[in-house]
């Protein structure tokens, strides 16, 4: 009972230590120096060095290490090289506007793909489930920046419904700021979805193939309740293994389209921190995610231990 | 009883609507949104070489003893006149009086000497700290008069005294500039949503001429197909650095107006003047021969940008056109890599940093130099990799890069500068501009300078960047060229 748990949670605390090393040491490889960047080409090297001290980069190597995952575990993220402001404020900014728009394309795209897999999966082979996959297969192919372009010209330069991009902040009003997230949420949504609907009808059609839905059917039960309350449930766990896949990209992999609509997202602060090797915003991000991720993956673990006792008992 | 209060309550709104409408149509704008492609990483212009802080904050928030002028000219700003000692050696400027910073605290001498000599103290990080070299001592004499001795008389001290890096700040804000910047402007700042804008205010007491807006929202925009539909939706109003090869889609559009003017930004195939065969004159010529600028125009500026021969923005008074030096020819070119003892040409690498005139003119100015036998392979960097390995530790045979900063020909003359060039001769002539104050000597020792660049072909010479505004047609006062890059907003209004 208690193997199995304490066993994936040492794993976990493994692979955050193991990933702390490779961040740090990866971003100590790439070459380029924050003192130049931010100096630029007309200050002498003794001005560089003097910029250096002061960000505190001449100190030993292991020194930097410690220092840093020390704060880590204080949550101290420490202070960006170039904004001069304290990470953990940079992350929460951009996590505001983050945070929402992953959710609200991951919702949208839910909302779509199951009655479009359900009804492809019912109708296997007809004319609905052909033209549902045919468009499903364009939504997969579409790079997602071109369709947000589009997106942009019809509703914002042509219709003038919503602003063409940006974001003006929670502060200027719940309405307002749902607004400048609806293009980039569908855009980022479409794609999922149409990935998301071609899992849910083969997942539907497998699980449509075992004995126990004959059984059911032959007992009476109607098409359409066998296939909500015995199909669909069944059908939900690679289902939601995407969702879970899709939300780690959508909180962070959406760098293209938070710089087609210039929202100020996670992404941008990483890509952004990259170029001008504000190096400690890049480690730490990127050690926030990848805790956020082993941290799913762990409650997914344990949530299959309550799910399945069959695993409760083996180490 | 129903029905008549919906109706009532129609006609209000209709008429709400109809009153709004006609106040809007006939009240001038005071308020713009504003592009800029790239975010500032902090707001102190005296700490910093990115081009996105000036383009803010420059003549906006923060103010200087002199300033640059849309031309390019040297102007008063917070200095309102100044005397020169016959030496040159001694500067006396007289300051406004009046003058406050946006925290409310008196500007005076004390600050000019503060501002200086934080500029100058070994500890400093101005980006620019050479412009303070001359500087012996500030001295204050009264609180609206400061005394500046120089080491030795230099001609460019007034126009130096105008950069962003030299403007003047105070000893209370200083060191919090970088999140909330506290100048002398006729703007504030109000607020920074990072990632996202920048927001300025007018200042309630400013000194001089008030401005026409209230508020301005610098807007950060970098990706070009993202600032196409905000320029053609009206929710930016201006981009005045607007990206040179994507301004063909906005051109026809009868509500804005594009303008073409030019930069400081020389455009140049920098060559290591150290490493074989390059340190050869013959091969350095040969490559300046096999260059056609006007097709790298084409490709890697949109058409835009004008051509040069030597390391001098044209639009300088003291410009020299070299183009004619080296015109485009192939035979030429290979005439005298024949000469260099290789007929068959060389195997070179050509290392591009990200802009589109760098990525975009590599491939060009690759073809182009195939043309002649020299076979070049493209090697894309970051910046932070091109800073790296090209400029600071000169790993390189090629690069394109744009030389933004004015008048910067002295560049050439710099001990251990990446080019690898030493010319004693051009040196010296360097020496004496730093030194003169004259400008007819001065326009002479530019010439020369020019002249002596293109003879060596130290680099390949290839454009002047353009600078491309854009901004609604309602909109005037913004800066055609831009002799530094800077958003100068204080002449900016809306008209009907």
């Amino acid at each position: 009972m208690i193997a199995y748990p304490a066993r994936r949670i040492a794993i976990a605390i493994v692979t955050l230590v193991l990933a702390s090393i490779v961040v740090f040491t990866m971003l100590e490889i790439v070459p380029g120096d924050p003192a130049r960047i931010m100096l630029g080409m007309n200050a002498s090297a003794e001005q560089v060095a003097q910029l250096r001290h002061q960000m505190g980069l001449d100190a030993p190597l292991l020194l930097r290490y410690l220092h840093w995952t020390g704060g880590l575990l204080k949550l101290d993220f420490g202070q960006s090289y170039t904004y001069s402001v304290p990470v953990i404020d940079l992350v929460a900014e951009r996590m505001a506007v983050s945070l929402p728009l992953a959710l609200i394309a991951l919702a949208l795209s839910t909302i779509i793909a199951i009655p479009v897999g359900l009804y492809s999966a019912s109708r296997r082979g007809g004319t609905g489930d052909t033209i549902a996959m045919g468009t499903a297969q364009l939504g997969v192919a579409v790079p997602n920046f071109w369709f947000a372009l589009l997106l942009i010209y019809l509703f914002a330069v042509w219709l003038h419904w919503v602003p063409a991009g940006g974001f003006p902040g929670w502060d200027a009003g719940i309405g307002l700021a749902l607004k400048s997230l609806a293009l980039p949420a569908l855009a980022l949504a479409l794609p999922q979805a149409a990935i998301l609907a071609r899992v849910a009808r083969s997942a539907l059609i497998e699980v449509l193939s075992e004995d126990y839905i004959r059984t059911a059917r032959a007992k009476g039960i109607p098409r359409r309740a066998v296939l909500w309350r015995h199909a669909l449930r069944n059908a939900m766990i690679p289902v939601l293994t995407i969702m879970g896949l899709q939300f780690a990209f959508l909180l962070a992999g959406t760098i293209i389209i938070e710089n087609v609509f210039y929202l100020p997202g996670l992404g941008r602060l990483v890509f952004q921190a990259i170029n001008q090797r504000d190096l400690i915003v890049v480690k730490s991000v990127v050690m926030l995610l990848v805790a956020i991720v082993i941290v799913v993956n762990l409650l997914v673990d344990l949530s299959y231990a309550l799910v399945d006792p069959r695993l409760r008992g083996r180490p | 009883m129903g029905l008549l209060k919906a109706l009532l309550a129609a006609g209000a709104l209709a008429l709400a609507i109809g009153v709004s409408g006609t106040t809007s149509a006939f009240a001038v704008r005071t308020d713009l949104v504003l592009g800029v492609t790239l975010e500032p990483p902090h707001l102190d212009p005296t700490a910093g070489a990115a081009a996105a802080i000036d383009e803010v904050l420059y003549a906006n928030v923060f103010e200087g003893l002199t300033r640059i002028g849309p031309d390019g000219e040297v102007l008063p700003d917070l200095a309102e006149s100044w005397t020169i000692s016959d030496d040159g050696k001694v500067y006396i400027f007289k300051l406004h009086s009046g003058v406050k910073f946006h925290d409310g605290t008196d500007f005076d001498a004390s600050d000019v000497k503060f501002s200086l000599d934080r500029a100058r103290a070994t500890n400093s990080v101005n980006a620019q700290k050479q412009l303070f070299a001359a500087i012996d001592t500030v001295e204050i004499v009264d609180p609206a008069t400061v005394k500046i001795t120089l080491k030795h008389p230099q001609g460019a001290f007034l126009y130096n005294m105008g950069w962003g890096d030299a403007v003047m700040v105070a000893p209370e804000s200083a060191a919090t500039n970088k999140q909330r910047p506290i100048g002398t402007g006729p703007f504030k700042f109000q607020n920074w949503a990072k990632g996202s804008s920048i927001t300025l205010v007018k200042s309630d007491h400013y000194w001089g001429d008030p401005v026409f807006l209230d508020k301005v929202q610098f807007r950060i925009i970098p990706d070009p197909a993202a600032a196409v539909p905000a320029m053609l939706s009206g929710d930016v109003q201006a981009f005045p650095f607007f990206p040179p090869d994507a301004v063909s889609q906005l051109q026809d559009d009868p509500n804005l107006q594009v303008e073409v003017g030019s930069t400081e930004g020389e455009t140049i195939l920098a060559m290591n003047n150290k490493k074989k065969p390059l340190d050869d004159l013959k091969v350095r010529q040969a490559i300046s021969y096999a260059l056609d600028r006007q097709a790298i125009i084409e490709g890697a500026s949109g058409g835009l940008g004008v051509p040069i021969g030597s390391h001098m923005s044209p639009s300088s008074k003291a410009y020299l056109d070299l183009t004619g030096e080296y015109p485009h020819d192939v035979a030429k070119a290979k005439e005298l890599l024949k000469e260099a003892g290789m007929p068959d040409g060389f195997k070179a690498t050509l290392k591009l940093p990200p802009p589109d005139y760098a990525r975009l003119g590599g491939e060009i100015v690759a073809s182009q130099l195939r043309d002649v036998g020299i076979d070049l392979e493209i090697i894309p960097m970051e910046w932070a990799q091109w800073l790296d390995q090209v400029f600071t530790k000169k790993d390189y045979d090629l690069t394109i890069v744009s030389h933004t900063e004015p008048n910067d020909i002295d560049i050439y003359s710099r001990r251990d500068y990446y080019f690898n060039y030493q010319n004693p001769e051009f040196n010296k002539g360097i020496n004496e501009l730093n030194l003169t104050a004259d400008e007819t000597r001065r326009d002479e020792l530019l010439e020369k300078a020019q002249k002596i660049l293109a003879d060596d072909a130290v680099v390949g010479f290839l454009f002047e960047l353009p600078k491309v505004g854009v901004w609604n047609k309602h909109l005037q006062g913004f800066w055609k060229n831009a002799p530094i890059q800077a958003n100068d907003l204080t002449k900016v209004k809306w008209t009907d």
